[in-house]
């Protein structure tokens, strides 16, 4: 099973990373070359098997539903990579 | 190696207790030795040092006061993927190269409390995903025993700091053996809990149903003094374990005369022969202890655990690492539009073998794919499970090598993903069933670490820790230091 080009272009854009050509040619064959691996899983029957999502027998775990501190606005505010009025500030998000 | 640096965590806890050294000049001593190694090692990404100074004098005055506990005093390490209050915590990537953490992840407030010492945080394969500290975005770690190899990983500075007398212990994340095969590389001591014994809070994520915190250590007792430090429930992880902690250094006194071991044969298929002899000799040595080997063991759906890891891993890998988008922490690229500023910064932020992940998370979550990857792998990692829950019925615990191969030279296999992933192809089969296991050191080719790997079901800690322990007592590879000046 090989990707193709517009394969490749299609999931960089899914994942927001942006890729020169010279990138795209580079994971058309690795990920091609890995997927490759992957068809040995259609071997194995797995009629009537059920999935594992994770192994410990848990279901929806949720607390109770009730205030307690959080952190300080200085706080969560300390890595923004901008901000302004004690808020994160973002870029244009409509193009004009 | 100065003799402080070359002590055992219990080795310095007596020392400290009898008054015979002070916690200044425990840390004070490693300080010096990560400043004299570390030009050759790599093995930091920041030293911690007025953080160091401060918490051993505190330590001091506990154990004037009579305060001591196993941990009180003793300089430690943590895995750059754990968060640490006040400190950067940059899971070695330039995505993190700034981000300072705004509170203490769940195992460093229980280390803390325990009185433990922070020397820094350990380099690793950015965001854990690599086998060799290649993949760190800053510089790759030297393995101690020989400069020109790689330490393993992605815990490969934990591995490589307590290898080189940098700390006394380490903490590590393992997903698919990020703990076990550094420690094997290295000649350590690493051990995978059970998933959801460690709180995974304040741990960055990665592969979220995978994940684990251990201990990395210089001997089995230590892993079990720092393992009842760190275990038990934690409210702020929803997937933490709600059930007892037992006393794991209680496990230690106990021999392993009649203990039943399995050698699953899957595990023995493209392992290097010198390795293999290692293991047969290790073996031997479990039964001269009284255990009861069986030799023809088979868990027939092991080759297909790396390719259901490959798919999970990744496919939860690509959720968890959509928040970096350089908006509300780390690193933003400057760009008119928010999707240009969100598309250059994980460009730009993200390192090859991150972005191919995520690419292949991706692409296996997409519409039309699904059934065919990600229910596939979720349906193959029930029959793991299950052989595993069989094999238990019989066996205490299954032995196995912890990596096909000694520690390899840099450039081996960075240029080739797939080479590179199987490098983890005996530990990954432990993390999908969601089980324990432990490396401890089991002999040399040419100078070259070799790990042996005890597996158990979960809630097993004390089985292996019991296991490692007396193979230990009976070979003392443990007790080997690397040359490293």
């Amino acid at each position: 099973m090989r990707l193709s080009r517009e394969e490749v272009v299609h999931i960089a854009s899914l994942c927001r990373i942006t890729m020169t050509d010279e990138d795209i040619a580079r994971f058309q064959d690795q990920l091609s070359n890995i997927l490759q691996q992957f068809e040995a899983l259609k071997k194995v029957n797995t009629e009537g098997v059920p999935p594992t999502a994770q192994s410990l027998s848990l279901h929806n775990v949720l607390r109770d539903d009730s205030p307690r501190p959080s952190l300080s606005r200085e706080d969560v505010l300390r890595n923004a990579p901008q901000q302004q009025e004690d808020q994160l500030r973002i870029r244009a998000v409509l193009e004009e | 190696m100065n003799d402080l640096t070359s002590l055992t965590i219990h080795e310095a806890h007596d020392l400290l207790k009898q008054k015979k050294v002070s916690s200044l000049e425990l840390t004070k001593a490693h300080l010096e030795r990560i400043a004299a190694v570390e030009p050759k090692v790599k093995a930091y990404v920041s030293v911690t040092e007025e953080i160091a100074l401060a918490q051993a004098h505190e330590a001091d005055a506990r154990i004037s006061r009579g305060e001591i506990g196993p941990l009180t005093g003793i300089p430690m390490q943590l895995k750059d993927n754990l968060a640490v209050n006040g400190t950067r915590t940059t899971c070695s990537s330039k995505m993190l190269e700034n981000f300072v953490s705004p509170y203490d992840s769940t195992v460093a407030k229980r280390l803390k409390t325990a009185g433990a010492v922070l020397l820094g945080k350990g380099n690793m394969d950015e965001f854990a995903m690599g086998s060799s500290t290649e993949n760190s975005a800053f510089f790759p770690t030297k393995n101690p025993w020989a400069l020109d190899r790689v330490p393993g990983g992605s815990s490969g500075g934990p591995a490589a700091a307590v290898a080189a007398g940098e700390c006394l212990f380490s903490l590590g994340s393992d997903t698919g053996g990020s703990i076990r095969q550094p420690a094997s590389f290295c000649s350590i001591t690493g051990l995978k809990p059970t998933y959801g014994l460690v709180s995974r809070f304040g741990l960055v994520a990665f592969a979220s149903s995978l994940d684990q915190i251990g201990p990395m250590t210089k001997d089995v007792r230590d892993s079990a003094t720092v393992l009842q430090a760190i275990a038990g429930y934690d409210s702020m992880d929803s997937t933490s374990a709600n059930r007892p902690v037992p006393d794991y250094s209680a496990s230690l006194k106990d021999n392993i005369t009649g203990m039943k071991i399995g050698v699953p044969k899957e595990y023995f298929d493209g392992v290097d022969a010198d390795v293999g002899e290692v293991l047969k000799r290790a073996m031997g040595q479990l039964a001269q202890l009284g255990a009861i080997i069986d030799y023809n063991v088979s868990l027939p759906s092991t080759p297909y655990a790396l390719a259901v890891y490959y798919i999970l891993a990744p496919s939860e890998a690509s959720a968890n690492l959509a928040r970096y988008d350089g908006v509300k922490y780390g690193f933003s690229a400057n760009a008119p539009t928010m999707w240009h500023s969100m598309e250059q910064t994980r460009q730009q932020g993200f390192g090859p073998e991150v972005k191919r992940r995520i690419m292949l998370g991706t692409y296996a979550l997409s519409s039309g794919y699904y059934d065919a990857y990600y229910l596939k792998a979720q349906k193959v990692r029930t029959l793991i499970r299950r052989e595993f829950d069989e094999a238990f019925k019989k066996y205490d615990a299954l032995v196995t090598p912890t990596s096909p191969t000694p520690p390899f030279k840099f450039g081996d296999k960075v240029a080739d993903p797939v080479k590179m992933y199987l490098s983890d192809v005996d530990t990954i089969p432990v993390n999908i069933a969601g089980i324990a296991g432990i490396s401890v050191p089991a002999g040399f080719i040419e100078g070259l670490p070799v790990g042996m790997q005890l597996i158990g079901p979960s809630f097993s800690e004390e089985t292996l820790f019991r296991i490692a322990h007396a193979y230990q007592q009976a070979t003392g590879w443990h007790k080997l230091r690397a040359p490293v000046q």
